[in-house]
């Protein structure tokens, strides 16, 4: 009956064999590959990043200068959209219909059930009325997020702007920015990135196959909240920060001031100026393509960048090197007739002074005075030590934070220009240069040239009688008193402080009887110098620095209006007006007659020629500080110097540039 | 011997086999609930989720159960044909009227129950072969016989075929084992894992390579056995007939093999990967059982199959949560239950004194295993994916009754083993 019965063995090793194969695939899967539990995780755990918000950054005196304001990116789930009236819904939030077939395409396109971004960084005030129709479409749902709003519009170029990273700043940071991130591009905000920026909150979460969360991955074990930014207190007094542009307002130049007692910097103008409110939000794309055409170049850090023959702003300097020398003594006296005949080259005074010593010397800016002084500092011990002098004379002047970098904590500084004995050495082919050839140092013109820090941070030293912190623009980060150590550094330039008294006379005679005399401000004892850079066929750039009261000195100040005349005319009067809201926070009428008010209305911007393309690119070379021929040996260091500066707005504007093509 | 049936109507029940029984389904219940449980629903009565019906479904069948144990055996055997026509008669029904659900012309709607008259031919099939099987004068070994015993099982795999429910069709090749059990030439079976070889190689080795491979093979074979004229003849005709096959695979491959199971063929070789299409589900599968390791993640911890990675969770991938949530210890204890149901019930079929109990058994048996290796085989890639159930395990009223049915019948047989021979 029971025929084959063997068979069953036959039957059953099979079923047994089979079953042990699945059984040992199943241990190389479960025990032996691993990588299937990587890919588990992988499939189910998304990383969220918490964005921080960016630090605020105060004025000296707690007024906010940027903070974040909440903007809404309305984010679309396409599958989870029903009809709805898009008239209604594209007038809301201010687009055409085209544009919300464009932007629906396009999030169809990324995910059917994942939200992407619909339209980006809407306004508050927009997005209210939004908010009260959101009901009427579902599937769209805002998304808070930050933008760096400027309350007072000012300190555009002090504050910089924030940029979204590119690829070279991901790869760059070893993978702390992402895609999306946004970094600090130019001013403080790029110097303390690393402060401001805060740090990431991460969470990870657990999500399903179509991408919907469903709760914390280990319940949060590696999650972290985020960190804001932290709070910089800037030493900018946002007061005379806002009078400082204003008054420069269609002029180009700078405004530079420095708490003498402590390097702090109270003003950063730089005009033309912006709009730092333009470089966020929706519109940032056409507003930096519109700004980085614009021929003033508004990106262009001026007080920091800019480099400037410091004119007779020089001279105060000038005579405390002769003083420390003892080539001089607060009486000594040269007969000014009009000028200086040096060798076969006539310098010129503005007057005949007559006799003239030191107090009258800087008070009528005698270029007759300081010629002589200068030609008796370089022939001590006879002409031949001419280069001998000249070096020690350089390194003197290099003292005062001429022709180097003073580290102000801004990025993109310039050194401005000291020339060297070597400089000379190859433009008179040997050593045996004299005095005579180039005595347009000795007035500030010629081959000096500094930046309108340099120039403000001079007098911070005569205001100090000798020494100088290093200007620098924050006063705190995050409320703790954290500036760098270097910033708390007492600076010696190396005279001695009995010599300041006699030149600051001659400063104070210069506001009260002198070439400033019209912007006197009663009741403060200001002490400057004026300084008129003369340029060939074209305006000279007026120039006034200052420091006040002349008792506890609390604010010096350098000004620069380019293209505009005298220093008395334009420089000073702006000058004494900053100076006098800094001490008094009013303002008062001034000799000249010129009011705030008249100053802000002048528009002192060059004229512009042809608007070809070969035309602007002249005009980059031709920036006004450049072409320095007066009185100057040779052009060819200007010009020299003009066409790297013709480099540098390029290397600007590249941050900026990608953004522009993206928008257009 | 009646005295005893009538004692009780559980007298001489195999309790190991039920227990085996209740046991996967418990697994079952647990694993489906695991795999769609939805926190905002945590209730287990109900007919809203596959875990609320699936209770009823256990339920309905422990009573089903209880029903065939009650019944006569000698039913079973009688009403053999009735059951293998109704089936019949309700397969082609469903090509007429039935509800097409994910491609399979395969649900007959009653209302708001549906049924899957495919489920149940298995049961009928293996009923009316072990009648036809177990009859006086039948001798698989004489050709007629045969016939009739292949037509047994060839018909309703056809019927299947054209709804087409290719896992299902593929079920009935098992029975294979059945008529080898009963003196089928293991020549049969032979030829079938040589084809299948030869399939395989020939799909993932170039076909000259292949060719060469067999005559290198059966050069060897009948050198072995020259001495013996008759078997040499018979290899050598096989590796002619071998030859023919490799070369026709391609044709098989391209012309009669759809599309979707080409792909899926495909994706198993490994000849070619698309882990976001065809490959999607046995990657995520494999992903979901990997990364169970040795303990698992736990009860309702398994990421990849509670957030829906794995399609198909409750049904065919059922097998997935198994192993992501119990890890390698589960899996064992789960594919060590079913081969050790499947060998108890090859013990209860050989112990039987009615040939028709036996035959009966086996098939049980071979429907159990090729389900239960074909199911597993496909969530780790063993095997190329062919939707069938796994049995006890999977979501399903149909599939879970219909494998009661085959299961109880058994058992039902086997507890009445002492008494009347039955056909």
């Amino acid at each position: 009956m029971n025929s084959f019965f063997e068979r069953r063995y036959v039957i059953q090793t099979f079923f047994i064999v089979m079953a042990l194969a699945l059984l040992g695939r199943l241990y190389y899967i479960q025990m032996v590959d691993n990588q299937y539990s990587v890919s588990a995780k992988d499939n189910v755990v998304k990383k969220v990043i918490d964005f921080p918000s960016r630090g605020t950054i105060l004025d000296r005196r707690g007024v906010i200068l940027v903070q974040n304001e909440p903007i809404y990116d309305i984010m679309v789930v396409p599958r989870e959209v029903k009809a709805f009236d898009t008239a209604k819904f594209c007038s809301l939030i201010g687009i055409d219909k085209e544009g919300f077939y464009k932007r629906w395409v396009k999030a169809l396109a990324y995910s059917r059930s994942l939200p992407s971004p619909f339209e980006k960084q809407i306004p508050e005030r927009l997005y209210a009325s939004f908010q009260e129709h959101l009901f009427e479409f579902p599937g769209f749902t805002p998304l808070l997020r930050k933008v760096r709003t400027y309350p007072d519009s000012i300190a555009a170029q002090f504050l910089g702007y924030t940029d979204e990273v590119t690829d070279l700043d991901i790869k760059k940071s070893h993978g702390y920015y992402q895609k999306g991130d946004y970094i600090g591009r130019t001013g403080v905000e790029r110097a303390y990135e690393d402060s401001l920026r805060g740090q990431r909150g991460i969470r990870n979460l657990l999500v399903d196959s179509r991408g919907v969360t469903k709760g914390h991955y280990l319940n949060g074990l590696y999650d972290t909240s985020a960190v804001p930014g932290k709070i910089l207190q800037s030493s900018i007094d946002s007061r005379i920060q806002k009078l400082g542009e204003r008054l420069m307002a269609n002029k180009v130049g700078s405004i530079v001031a420095i708490e003498p007692s402590t390097g702090e910097i109270l003003a950063f103008v730089s005009s033309p100026t912006y709009d730092p409110n333009l470089l966020t939000g929706r519109d940032r794309g056409n507003n930096v393509a519109q700004l980085s055409v614009n021929p003033y170049d508004p990106f262009f850090i001026r007080p920091i960048q800019a480099r400037y023959p410091p004119g007779s702003s020089f001279k105060p300097l000038s005579a405390l090197i002769a003083l420390q020398e003892g080539m001089i003594t607060p009486q000594t006296t040269y007969f000014c007739a009009g000028g200086y005949q040096a060798g076969n080259h006539f310098v010129a005074c503005t007057h005949h002074h007559g006799v003239t010593d030191l107090r009258l010397g800087i008070a009528g800016s005698c270029n007759t005075y300081f010629c002589n002084v200068f030609d008796k500092l370089m022939n001590q011990n006879g002409a031949q030590n001419t280069r001998t002098n000249f070096i020690d004379w350089r390194q003197k002047v290099l003292k005062f934070g001429f022709g180097s970098k003073l580290d102000v904590d801004l990025p993109n500084e310039v050194r401005g220009n000291v020339p060297s004995a070597e400089f000379y050495d190859k433009i008179f082919n040997g050593t045996r240069w004299r005095s005579s050839t180039f005595i347009s140092d000795a007035i500030g013109q010629g081959e000096l040239l500094a930046t309108p820090l340099q120039m403000a941070n001079i007098e911070c030293i005569i205001a100090n009688h000798g020494y100088f912190y290093r200007p620098h623009l924050i006063k705190s980060i995050g409320g703790k008193d954290v500036i760098r150590q270097e910033y708390k550094i007492k600076n010696d330039v190396g005279i001695e402080q009995l010599y300041f008294e006699p030149v600051i006379d001659g400063m104070q005679e210069v506001v009260e009887h002198g070439t400033a005399a019209a912007s006197q401000i009663s009741g403060i004892v200001m002490c400057g110098k004026t300084g008129t850079v003369q340029r060939n066929n074209a305006k000279n750039h007026s120039v006034f620095v200052a420091f006040a009261p002349r008792v506890n000195p609390r604010i010096a100040i350098a000004v620069v209006v380019e293209n505009s005349g005298q220093g008395a005319d334009w420089a000073a009067p702006i000058a004494s007006y900053i100076v006098e809201k800094y001490l008094r926070d009013t303002l008062t009428s001034r000799p000249s007659g010129k009011t705030p008010q008249w100053i802000m209305q002048q528009n002192l911007l060059p004229a512009l020629k042809v608007l070809s393309p070969a035309a602007k690119a002249a005009m980059a070379k031709a920036d006004s500080v450049k072409k320095i021929k007066a009185n100057s040996v040779k052009s060819k260091k200007g010009l020299k110097s003009a066409s790297r500066k013709g480099e540098k707005i390029p290397q600007q504007l590249t941050a900026i540039q990608p953004k522009r093509n993206e928008h257009l | 011997m009646n005295t005893y049936n009538q004692r009780s109507f559980f007298y001489n029940v195999d309790w190991i086999t039920v227990f085996i029984y209740l046991a996967l389904c418990t697994i079952g219940w647990f694993n489906i609930h695991s795999a769609v449980f939805d926190e905002t629903h945590p209730g287990i009565f109900g007919m809203k989720t596959d875990y609320e019906k699936q209770f009823i479904w256990i339920l309905t069948a422990i009573v089903l159960a209880t029903i065939i144990l009650l019944l006569d055996s000698r039913f079973f055997n009688a009403l053999a044909p009735v059951f293998y026509g109704i089936t019949i008669f309700l397969l082609v029904l469903v090509l007429a009227v039935g509800r097409n659900v994910g491609g399979n012309q395969a649900w007959i709607s009653i209302g708001t129950f549906r049924l899957q008259p495919s489920e149940f031919a298995k049961y009928a099939t293996c009923l009316l072969l072990a009648r036809y099987l177990s009859g006086v004068n039948i001798k698989i070994t004489e050709a007629k016989s045969f016939f009739i015993a292949a037509a047994i099982i060839l018909v309703p795999m056809l019927l299947i075929k054209l709804q087409p429910d290719d896992g299902s069709t593929l079920v009935f090749c098992s029975l294979i084992f059945v008529l080898y059990r009963e003196g089928l030439s293991p020549i049969f079976l032979i030829l079938g894992a040589i084809f299948i070889v030869l399939f395989i190689l020939s799909l993932v080795f170039k076909q000259i390579f292949v060719i060469g491979g067999v005559l290198v093979v059966a050069g060897i074979i009948i050198a072995i056995v020259r001495r013996h004229r008759r078997l040499a003849f018979t290899i050598l005709a096989g590796m002619a007939l071998s030859i023919l096959f490799v070369v026709a695979v391609p044709f098989i491959y391209k012309h009669i093999i759809k599309e979707h199971q080409r792909v899926r063929i495909d994706e198993w070789l490994g000849l070619q990967s698309d882990l976001k299409k065809a490959g999607y589900n046995v990657h995520q599968s494999k992903i979901a059982i990997g990364s169970g390791k040795l303990w698992g993640k736990g009860y309702l911890k398994g990421t990849q199959t509670r957030f829906s990675f794995v399609p198909e969770q409750s049904t065919d991938f059922i097998f997935c949560t198994v192993g992501e949530e119990w890890g390698f210890a589960g899996s064992v204890v789960v594919v060590g239950l079913y081969i050790f149901l499947i060998l108890r019930i090859i013990v209860l079929a050989e112990r039987q004194r009615s040939p028709f109990s036996r035959i009966y058994g086996y098939g049980v048996a071979c429907v159990i295993f090729f389900h239960f290796f074909i199911n597993i085989g496909l969530t780790i890639g063993a095997v190329p994916v062919i939707g069938i159930p796994l049995p006890f395990i999977s979501y399903g009223g149909s599939s879970l009754w219909s494998f009661t049915f085959l299961l109880f019948t058994l058992v039902k047989l086997d507890s009445n083993r002492m008494g009347v021979v039955s056909g």
